[in-house]
């Protein structure tokens, strides 16, 4: 069972939607302080990357009750120019936009589960879980 | 809305009270250099109490703005950098290495008074 809500990526103050989206979410789901912000900040760099790379794309955040556990799941989606080396992004320090080069790694390791799909023309579709301890 | 920056003595204090958005960070780094150019304040404490989360985005603008300050002469220490934030900061893979930090406001202006030798 999921129940999902979601805001669409266009500018930067979309950015800021969605993680309170997010944070209020975790909240909810009864998420500590420490998973709060780890949630919050892997959703900021999702959706910093649909702004950048993409223009425009969508942050969905479902909450999740599988199997008695709780969790929230964050769904990031473009139709951007895609990626065509995705162990080239994951790795850590790459960036083409002169950031820090933490984003995507950054987010795997925040988060407990990580799925990317994505290829050159097709766009980029990312989902990131954290389960409720 | 604009982060205030205070002058006292030698030093500037700002304290950032809400969550930033990518504009708001920017024109902070701007508002800060004028600020050092215009009062030559030598030290900045930067308190980050209030902020429960950083990205790389404000991260990268944070150590920006500490590596220029430094090019125009003043020393900046980061403080009230919050236990979650530590965590997450780390975890992203972002260590804000070689950056000044102190646990509150009131150590942090030690620790500046003593990189000054004041």
């Amino acid at each position: 069972m999921s129940i999902q809500s979601c805001v669409t990526i266009i500018n930067e103050w979309d950015i800021v939607a969605a993680r309170q989206l997010g944070r209020n979410v975790a909240k909810e789901l009864g998420f500590g302080t420490v998973d709060q912000a780890r949630i919050t900040t892997a959703i900021s760099e999702l959706a910093r990357n649909i702004y950048l790379y993409a223009g425009k794309g969508q942050i969905c955040i479902d909450k999740l009750y599988e199997d008695g556990k709780a969790g929230l799941r964050i769904n990031a989606a473009d139709n951007g120019p895609g990626i065509s080396d995705i162990r080239q992004v994951m790795e850590d320090g790459f960036s083409t936009s002169g950031g820090l080069g933490a984003g995507l790694p950054g987010v795997k390791r925040l988060m407990d589960q990580f799925e990317i799909e994505s290829s050159p023309g097709n766009g980029t579709q990312i989902k990131a879980t954290k389960w409720l301890r | 809305m604009r982060i205030p920056i205070l002058k006292l003595h030698n030093c500037l204090l700002v304290s950032i009270q809400w969550e930033l958005d990518d504009q708001t960070a920017l024109q902070f780094q701007e508002d800060l250099l004028h600020k050092i150019h215009e009062t030559s304040a030598n030290g900045v404490v930067i308190d980050l109490t209030s902020i429960d989360f950083i990205d790389s985005f404000i991260a990268k603008v944070l150590g920006d703005v500490i590596n220029m300050s430094n090019l125009m002469g003043a020393k900046v220490v980061i403080t009230g950098i919050q236990p979650a934030v530590a965590i997450t900061l780390i975890e992203l893979g972002i260590g804000l290495d070689n950056v000044l930090t102190a646990l509150d406001l009131e150590k942090g202006l030690e620790k500046l008074q003593q990189e000054l030798g004041e």
